[in-house]
């Protein structure tokens, strides 16, 4: 065995290591896969040794291995076996590789489990941090489900870093496993007001991003927050809290109404970029939850948009990214405020970087108005001309899009522009988006039905002039626009002048190198056309004109009849036989046009793209119910699938038509009429639309534009977008004087040039009326059609399972699975569920708790001296907690007392069982309260405390019932649970003076045998700030202070905080020790500058530090049969005791004992037990108490006589307390 | 959220990576190529934040280094921004002038100063002392460490902590204090 192990060392010389294996791959740049692969071969030697050292390197040069990206995934049981490692430099390792490479897939992953939970309640807190780091990355459903409770326990670790890492990772745990939310909640809501910053930073964090999801149940914490925002320095702190308020405000509009004020004091005052940006966020946010028209808002939206502006004219990029980012969100509500920079923004447009001309892309969006989209959109084609780049340039193409289209073509005020403004875009090379052209064409023509002359004369110039669209193969996208055009000439041929020529303009042979499906629409379209033509030749009774326009038709169709697309060839060979066979009517001189065009007669609506999912599900049809009984699983599938087939059918037919006779009939018909009537979205039938077109009153003013055919370089024929500026403001300069004129003399109405515009003087004076009398068609829906919203909900939300009530209180089912003892049951304790996982921390835990209540009483006290005075009587009315704190007003009065607080509920609910006593007990006191109709606040308070003690209770019980548990079968804890231990805090006053006071404790040191660490926390209980406190003690030859190298004995050693006024904060100081078989007092003093308005005075405070020997003394577990060993082994020293006049019971003596001298119980017979625990140089000390009727005897044994006499002294003194 | 944190030469070999959500061990190595692309087209006077598929890049370049973190909308780009900062800040004590080879050699360390700065997704900015460390720190020939506690001065110390964390070594004083905070600098 020894030799193997020394052949195991002496193989690891000749390992590589990480270090060898980076340079190596340096060093074999040629073949670096070879030179891996090779590598990886030695790894799998490598793995198969038992040298745990060895498997551990091995998985570290995986680890980078795989970041180069080499699968590890075969190595998944080694890394579990070096995460198992006991040392923690090779765990570390294992759980570094499995963070990164470990997935939910990974089978193995549930053979870790235990492993996890073993580091997790080890007692070296870097163990427990590096398992719940790898546990973040790799946490699966089952790991959440298992270790939830293991992790919460975690989140009231002594350790502040540990309590940190397990708040965080809660959020992992919740969102596999999010039933945990629930009961874990008043734990982490507790964290919040953790004395540790960091671990208070981590609960915003999470909340915040819980708060994503139903933040509502959120909302009660606001006061929390708010208490923390306006208290905290943290940047990063305050970066979530404000977050956090960001959405919570939408629920709440008072908070909202709250936040302003501090929210842009932080504006004005902080001077980080980050902190800024988010405070200008939540302002939005809240000015976007308030209600709109409160004037004295409008300060704060200047406020941002000034702080925006600065952020975009700085040279830094960065904040002129986040600046336009952040001004694209006020633009949705206050449009106004934002359209004044419109300078700012369009200079954006020039910026050298993409991301920021595209962040105002974005912005231009929102300030377009009817006035100056012409001038934006403009502005963006010479941007459009420019630009370098096609991916920027189709990003302008779909913003011009998007600006002229959003909200129905609202700032559209001249469709003639906007369409040559689309055959402008058509000349883009190589864009992406034909496609998205061609639609607006498209849409734009169906749904303005001024528009569709202009349009197809445009379309007719485009096909026209396809080739040059067309020529360029890799322009493919854009020949898209052919598709539109093609369709827009057919549909509305009627409106072309110069039909022959399109007509012949779309059978040129080029056509068939286009797409297939655009063929297929020409094809279609190509009939329209002829149709028209046709019935004008008839009309004008030209029939040779009309023959020719036949035997072109049929010369030219078989060029696409033999196209490879199907869809062409087939409506290409079906027209050729049609126009045959009208040929031949033709021959026989028979009048075929009106036949011809009834073909395409009637008008095609536009569709809402939503139309089809609201189509209300008829009355008595449930699409759920299964039509047909599905076939009971015995039967074999392909048995009848004919008869089921054959019966739904028959069903089916049933159920779309009912026996209906026909009075019901008619009456549903007068029904559906009078809906029809009532629905705007429902287009009622009306005159052929070539009747309606003439109807409408100015289409004969539309002014027909005179196309530039001189300017060079230009398509000829196309339409230039520019002229349409000039002109359109000329128009409104007309508009403006006629307007002016028609104010001044009314009667003068008549002669204003244009009638269209009297159907328009209901629109304000800033409004510009459109250019044409334009009726968007609405878009289609089906009758009776249902408004929701619905569709936007995204079914795949991975948060969506956190989207639960925190309110509700909790049911029984909901606990968190608990790891247990097999014997349990057995032992029906009330609360035997206490997780194993805590067995280890308890007695840090304890003292932690104790130093919090400690802190929240001192602040609750003085808050309430305070708020007492102040609000006692406005506070008497409150109703709601929440409700007060965000009224500014005193609310109505009303003699209704409030509820029960939910928080107080659910923070008892959650301790499963365990409390459930106390519950009772703090309901029977509430309701004690209530009688008393005390303040609210008072009560409130009250049951702050009570809250308190309930915690407090239960974690006494939970420690004395570790205790217990420890000696695993031999515990009857079911007797004793019932009585609650009173409250205990380890922390003995140190000093005390008008400014200051120290409490301290103080713990052995497991990991060096001579030192312990001393806690010391201050509390500031003046008025006034204080610092540069530095404390000194007096060295003893046994004791002294772990002073920082260099500094001499007589140096103090600076405590690392400031201390505000009402504010406590705790600081570690490690002393070393040569014997601690005595008792030891330090002299000492700490020293502290006291700063306040008057100025700054010095000030000292002497205190003696005992070092009692129960100091000494770590809480160590010991199995039964272990202590009767060490009984046996007889080298240790006995000593004992007995104290008389004990009254209080035997299990609140033994909570002591364990509490206040650091023991564990190993065992307890009736009123008889014996305890164990450890010094921090290894004496082991044995008691055994009994309990007679009024007094105590304790025996120890101890390997040192001194240590033991000293202790049983000490113990005498804690008794005869009692 | 923070959905990756990479750190990206100008070769575009990768010399860290850290997933917070899993991609597939293929899909990494596609994924950092395009990342290191989109990072190396953009040149100084552009923005560090770049919008990549459904979510947001946020780079910042170290000479020949690339730290590049991939972040969802929800996110403050310019905390992450300075999250970065903080990160090499820390490299930089840890490794006295920490320089590419560094990062390649010291992976392990790396990821563990990274799991102390971001947890879990939800970065908790790590609070850390203030500690004027002896030269020695890393090589922990000198284990009495010269630490000095003051508020005032905002520089890291992570790096000692991470020396204490890589032994495994209880230190009492690691992360209780709050440091006034990091932006201001």
């Amino acid at each position: 065995m020894a030799l193997k192990m020394v052949k195991g060392s002496i193989d690891r010389m000749f390992d590589k290591n990480l270090q060898d294996l980076v340079r190596g791959i340096r060093n074999h740049k040629e073949d670096e896969a070879k030179y891996i692969s090779q590598c990886i071969d030695e790894i799998k030697q490598e793995l198969k040794q038992d040298n745990i050292a060895v498997k551990a390197n091995a998985v570290c040069k995986l680890t980078y291995l795989q970041m180069l990206g080499y699968d590890i995934s075969w190595a998944a049981f080694n890394i579990i076996e070096v995460m198992s490692a006991s040392k923690f430099t090779f765990k570390r390792i294992g759980y570094l590789a499995a963070s990164q490479c470990f997935h939910e897939g990974t089978d193995v992953i549930m053979l870790t489990t235990n492993q996890i939970r073993k580091d997790l309640s080890s007692p070296n807190q870097y163990d427990t941090g590096v398992a719940l780091t790898g546990l973040s990355c790799f946490v699966t459903p089952d790991l959440a489900r298992d270790l939830a409770n293991d992790i919460m326990t975690l989140m009231s670790h002594t350790k502040p870093y540990i309590r940190k890492k397990a708040v965080l990772i809660m959020y992992k745990v919740f969102l596999k496993y999010p039933e945990s939310l629930r009961p874990a909640f008043p734990r982490l809501k507790e964290k919040l007001e953790d004395p540790d910053p960091g671990v208070q930073s981590a609960a915003v964090n999470v909340i915040c991003e819980l708060a994503r999801r139903n933040p509502k149940n959120y909302l009660s914490l606001a006061p929390l927050f708010f208490k923390l925002m306006t208290s905290s320095t943290n940047n990063w702190v305050l970066i979530k809290i404000i977050k956090l308020f960001g959405a919570l405000t939408p629920l709440e509009p008072r908070l909202g109404k709250k936040l302003i004020e501090p929210l842009t004091n932080l504006i004005h005052s902080t001077s980080a970029m980050s902190l800024l940006y988010e405070c200008v966020n939540t302002v939005i946010a809240v000015l976007i939850s308030l209600s709109s028209g409160m004037p004295n808002h409008s300060a704060s939206i200047q406020l941002c948009v000034q702080k925006l502006r600065i952020l975009i004219e700085d040279s830094d990029q960065n904040l002129k990214y986040l600046g336009l980012l952040a001004m694209s969100k006020i633009l949705k509500t206050h449009p106004k405020s934002v359209q004044s920079h419109k300078d700012l923004i369009l200079q954006c447009l020039d910026d050298k970087d993409e991301s920021i001309r595209l962040r105002a892309l974005d912005l231009l969006y929102g300030m377009v108005s009817k006035k100056n989209l012409m001038e934006i959109v403009k502005k963006l084609m010479i941007h459009v001309d420019k630009a370098e780049g096609t991916t920027y340039r189709d990003e302008l193409l779909t913003k011009i899009i998007d600006i002229c289209s959003q909200s129905n073509y609202q700032y559209i005020t001249n469709f003639e522009w906007y369409i040559s403004i689309l055959v402008e875009l058509t000349r883009l090379e190589g864009t992406r988006h034909g496609h998205l052209i061609a639609a607006q064409m498209l849409d734009v023509a169906i749904r303005v039905k001024a528009i569709r002359k202009f349009a197809v004369s445009q379309m007719a110039m485009l096909l026209d002039n396809a080739h040059l669209i067309a020529s360029n193969t890799q322009r493919n996208g854009i020949c898209e626009v052919l598709y539109a055009a093609a369709w827009i000439c057919g549909e509305f041929s009627e409106h072309l002048e110069e039909a022959n020529q399109t007509l012949e303009a779309m059978l040129r042979p080029k056509v068939t190198t286009l797409p297939g499906h655009i063929q297929a629409v020409y094809v279609q379209n190509m009939v329209k056309l002829y149709a028209s033509i046709l019935q004008q030749k008839e009309q004008s009774g030209e029939k040779e004109a009309a023959q020719e326009i036949t035997q072109l038709m049929i010369d030219r169709l078989p060029q696409f009849v033999q196209s490879a697309d199907l869809e062409v060839q087939e409506r290409a060979s079906c027209i050729l036989q049609l126009i045959k066979y009208i040929q031949k009517l033709q021959i026989k001189e028979v009048p075929v046009a009106e036949e011809v065009t009834a073909l395409f007669a009637g008008e095609l609506n536009p569709v809402a793209p939503k139309a089809q999912k609201k189509v209300p599900v008829p009355e008595g049809l449930d699409l759920d119910a299964w039509i047909n009984e599905p076939p009971s699983d015995s039967e074999s599938e392909d048995e009848k699938p004919k008869t089921i087939f054959h019966d739904e059918e028959q069903r089916h037919s049933r159920h779309r038509q009912p026996e209906i006779d026909e009075e019901e009939l008619a009456r549903r018909r007068e029904a559906r009429k009078q809906e029809q009537a009532n629905n705007p979205f429902y287009i009622k039938s009306s005159p052929s639309p070539q009747k309606r077109y003439q109807d409408t009153p100015g289409v004969e003013h539309i002014p027909v534009v005179q196309i530039d055919l001189s300017v060079p370089l230009k398509v000829p024929g196309m339409p230039m977008s520019d002229q349409y500026v000039k002109l359109e403001e000329e128009r409104r300069h007309k508009q403006k004087l006629e307007k002016d004129k028609k104010k001044k003399k009314q009667k003068k109405e008549k002669r204003g040039k244009h009638h269209r515009h009297n159907s328009l003087h209901t629109e304000s004076e800033e409004d510009i009326a459109p250019a044409h009398h334009v009726d968007i068609i609405t878009e289609e829906m089906p009758e009776n059609a249902l408004p929701s919203d619905e569709d936007d909900k995204d079914p795949n939300d991975p948060y969506k399972a956190l989207d639960i009530d925190l309110d509700k209180p909790l049911a029984d089912s909901e606990k968190l699975p608990v790891q247990r003892h097999r014997n349990v049951e057995t032992l029906k304790s009330p609360d035997s569920e206490a997780p194993l996982a805590e067995k280890k921390s308890k007695k840090p835990k304890k003292k932690e708790k104790k130093h919090k209540e400690k802190e929240r009483d001192k602040g609750k006290k003085k808050e309430k001296e305070k708020k007492v005075v102040e609000e006692e009587e406005e506070e008497e009315k409150k109703g709601d907690d929440l409700d007060f704190w965000l009224s500014t007003a005193p609310p109505p009065a009303s003699t209704a007392q409030p509820q029960s607080e939910p928080e107080v509920g659910a923070a008892v609910v959650a301790e499963p069982q365990e409390v459930k006593k106390e519950e009772r007990e703090e309901r029977d006191e509430e309701e004690d309260d209530e009688g008393k109709k005390s303040s609210k606040h008072k009560k409130k308070k009250h049951k702050k405390e009570k809250e308190e003690k309930s915690k407090d209770k239960k974690k006494s019980k939970k420690k004395s019932h570790h205790s217990e548990e420890e000696t695993a079968g031999s515990v009857q804890n079911g007797t004793l649970d019932d009585e609650p231990l009173p409250p205990m805090s380890s922390y003995r006053l140190l000093a005390e003076n008008p400014y200051i006071k120290m409490t301290y404790d103080i713990q052995g040191n497991l990991q060096n045998d001579s030192q312990v660490t001393v806690s010391v926390i201050f509390e500031n209980k003046s008025t006034s700030f204080l610092k540069s406190m530095e404390l000194n003690v007096l060295d003893s030859l046994n004791t002294k202070m772990l002073r920082p190298e260099g500094s001499s004995v007589h140096d103090g050693i600076p405590v690392p905080f400031q201390l505000p006024p009402g504010i406590s904060n705790e600081a570690q100081f490690v002393f070393t020790l040569q014997s601690i078989v005595m008792a030891q007092k330090l002299k000492g003093t700490l020293s502290f500058i006291v700063k306040n308005d008057e100025g700054s005075t010095h000030e000292k405070l002497d205190f003696k530090l005992h070092f009692s020997c129960a100091s000494y003394l770590i809480t160590t577990p010991c199995y039964s049969d272990a202590f009767a060993k060490l009984l046996e082994s007889g080298d240790l020293h006995m000593s004992s005791i007995k104290v008389d006049g004990i009254s209080i019971s035997f299990q609140h003596l033994l909570a002591k004992i364990c509490f206040h001298h650091h023991f564990s119980v190993v065992e307890r017979v009736d009123s008889c037990a014996s305890m164990y625990s450890r010094s921090i140089q290894g004496h082991h000390v044995c008691l055994l108490v009994k309990k007679g009727e009024n007094s105590v005897s304790i025996d120890g044994k101890c390997n040192d006589s001194t240590l033991l006499s000293n202790l049983l002294d000490e113990m005498k003194e804690t008794l005869s307390k009692c | 959220m923070i959905k990756f944190f990479l750190m990206v030469n100008k070769q575009g070999q990768t010399r860290l990576s850290r997933y917070y959500e899993h991609v597939e061990i293929n899909k990494r190595t596609m994924l950092e190529a395009e990342v290191i692309k989109n990072c190396l087209s953009r040149s100084k006077d552009q923005c560090s934040f770049v919008e990549y598929k459904d979510f947001k890049l946020v780079y910042r370049q170290y000479a020949a280094l690339f730290v590049v973190v991939g972040i969802n909308e929800t996110e403050n780009e310019m905390a992450v921004y300075e999250l970065i900062h903080n990160f090499v800040e820390v490299l930089d004590k840890y490794f006295s002038r920490v320089s590419e080879l560094d990062v390649s050699f010291s992976v392990s360390e790396i990821h563990l100063c990274l799991s102390l700065l971001v947890c879990v997704p939800v970065y908790a900015v790590f609070i850390a002392l203030t500690v004027k460390q002896s030269r020695q720190c890393r090589g922990f020939t000198n284990f009495a460490l010269t630490i000095v506690w003051s508020t005032d001065d905002s520089k890291f110390c992570l790096p000692v902590v991470i020396v204490f964390i890589l032994r495994g070594i209880a230190c009492s004083y690691i992360l209780t204090v709050v440091t006034s905070s990091p932006f201001n600098s």
